[in-house]
């Protein structure tokens, strides 16, 4: 190697230092931007505890202009209307993570793959506006209920935006299946159908798990087409036609009153603290999410 | 044999499952795209909104969302590839690695809207950006990390080991290798990640509803400390807040937007399958 002058060589390895020490702090800057999201939401939302009392904040009335702040009917409309998406989603999303992994031709593989690509682009407030022009007045008509902006149609919106991180998150479980299981399946005699829903599916479990996480946690963060097709009526969904009555999401109530009201109200500071509950809730069903790749990971033995 | 006509039916109920997942889909872009040509014209694409938006075009919109769009590119792909390559290159698998990859999975799990509570509250409010394409820009930002990083990521991992040692072995320093050699090679990969990323910033709603959003402002912003109307919240205006708007602006709006997003979603495929097809390792 030509021996470079030493300045030269020393300038280069101070610049290298720079620029390695950029990228560790960008690579750390991740956590940071969790953190900081945490911090701001607490900064805003706490007041809410104690501007609020305990039995006021789980009642069951959402009506800030008297000061009325339970979360209890908003709570109820989001676990309702992920309940209902998941139900649609999960057998949809696990049957054809199967098909394009285990059944379809590779011609109908390459075909799908892509189509289910697109179909995780499509804007939020696209699928809101189709829901509200084309499946609402549907839903309306064939169910003859008075309006069609209800929980189900919020969940079918719903689980159609969750397929895709479904379908692709249980493809890779299915994936990570070793051929040998499969050859052992068959080789007892089994048929294909019965080596998938006997040996491959039950070894992919915690991974379709992971999927099916994901994707409700995907289902109880959406805001914009669930504000459009669910009616946002803050009413406790008890009675069984719940399903077919309109009902109002967390981020939903954030999305629709926040620029309305006054910073630094109890309001303003209210919807911070659902803010906050959201922020907890999808944390922890991605940490449970999480746990289960990790483990994966550690374990190896399955691949 | 009848176990074999169970596997035939099985089969052919999988195949319809997945043919209810992609029809539907397909059906609500063709529906926007018959709905929606009618509206399109030079006029639409170009003017101003007039008589309370119910006539002109949506041009302040659109401009708004490609400047938006700009914005988080500029911010995001910086710290998305850097990010990367820490998590690539130099993290080994320690529980500080972990916990980076954990925030990343949160990132991307963070509920649209509660990111636009935080570029409120921390942009907005805090920084006292006030509403504005730079508040919005950042937010969106912050929001797109996780797409670029998890894809980025795996662009670079597919480089092969003896790219590295061949580099180290020629007496290159490690950031030479990875400047010199690892990046070019991931560079296609990188680029999908971050296609992916700002498509969903550009079709995304409630993070820009309190950051940058103006329900009607028919001109275009001066720089970047200016409100500006956006697309996706165009659309979710003139759907639900506009009383007796034509139907046929609704979906020329909601097609301009589908088009904008599905053409970088295009962009990102085509990039991918390209390289991945010249690709020699």
């Amino acid at each position: 190697m030509v021996a470079q002058p030493r300045a030269e060589a020393a300038q280069a390895g101070w610049r290298e230092f720079i620029i390695e020490a950029l990228i560790r702090v960008l690579g750390f800057s991740t956590i940071g931007f969790v953190l900081l999201i945490f911090l701001f939401l607490l900064r805003e939302g706490v007041p809410t505890f104690y501007e609020v009392s305990p039995s006021n904040l789980f009642g069951t009335h959402w009506y800030p202009t008297f000061d009325l702040f339970g979360t209890l009917p908003l709570l109820l409309g989001s676990a309702l209307v992920t309940v209902t998406a998941i139900l649609i989603a999960l057998p949809l999303g696990v049957a054809t993570a199967v098909f394009v992994r285990e059944v379809a031709p590779d011609w109908a593989r390459e075909v799908l793959k892509p189509l289910i690509e697109v179909l995780a682009g499509i804007p939020s407030v696209v699928l809101g506006f189709f829901g509200m022009h084309v499946i609402a007045p549907l839903i309306r008509e064939t169910l003859g209920v008075p309006t069609g902006l209800t929980v189900f149609t919020g969940g079918l919106l719903l689980a159609y935006m969750a397929l895709p991180t479904i379908i692709s998150v249980a493809e890779d479980a299915l994936d990570a299946v070793p051929k040998s299981f499969r050859d052992a399946g068959l080789a007892m005699g089994a048929t294909q159908w019965q080596t998938i829903w006997r040996v491959v599916v039950p070894a992919a479990r915690s991974g379709i798990t992971t999927a099916v996480l994901l994707g409700m946690g995907r289902a109880i963060g959406e805001t914009m087409a669930v504000m459009m097709v669910t009616g946002n009526a803050a009413r406790m969904p008890f009675t069984l036609d719940s399903l077919f009555r309109p009902a109002r999401t967390m981020t939903a109530t954030i999305a629709a009153e926040m620029g309305e009201v006054a910073q630094g109200s109890t309001h303003y500071h209210a919807l911070f603290g659902i803010a906050i509950i959201l922020f907890l809730l999808t944390f922890l069903i991605n940490l449970v999410a999480a746990s289960t790749i990790f483990k994966k990971q550690r374990r190896g033995g399955l691949r | 044999m009848s176990r074999y006509w169970v596997q035939r039916l099985g089969f052919a109920l999988l195949g319809l499952t997945a043919l209810a997942v992609v029809v539907p889909m397909l059906l609500v872009i063709g529906t926007i795209v018959v709905e929606g040509m009618g509206a399109i014209s030079w006029e639409f694409i170009t003017a101003m909104p007039s008589d309370g938006m119910k006539e002109g075009g949506i041009f302040p919109a659109l401009v708004g969302t490609l400047l938006l769009t700009l914005g988080t590119a500029l911010v995001a792909i910086p710290i998305g590839v850097g990010g990367t390559i820490y998590l690539a290159e130099y993290a080994r698998d320690t529980w500080v690695s972990r916990c980076i990859r954990l925030a990343i999975i949160n990132l991307a799990g963070i509920p649209s809207i509660v990111y636009g509570l935080f570029g409120l509250g921390m942009f907005v409010l805090f920084l006292k950006m006030g509403t504005s394409i730079l508040a919005g820009a950042l937010t969106l930002a912050i929001m797109t990390l996780p797409v670029i990083i998890s894809t980025a990521e795996e662009a670079l991992r597919a480089v092969p080991t003896e790219f590295r040692t061949v580099s180290a072995s020629l007496g290159g320093t490690r950031w030479q290798g990875i400047r010199y050699i690892i990046l070019p090679q991931a560079l296609p990969g990188i680029i999908t990640g971050v296609i992916l990323g700002l498509l969903r910033a550009a079709g995304e709603t409630a993070p820009i509803l309190f950051t940058v959003a103006a329900f009607f402002l028919p001109r275009l912003p001066q720089s970047p400390f200016d409100q500006t109307m956006a697309l996706p919240y165009h659309l979710y205006v003139i759907s639900t807040q506009v009383p007796g708007m034509p139907l046929r602006i609704q979906y020329g709006t909601a097609l301009v937007l589908l088009a904008l997003v599905l053409s970088m979603n295009l962009a990102a495929t085509v990039i991918r399958s390209y390289f991945r097809r010249r690709r020699q390792w």
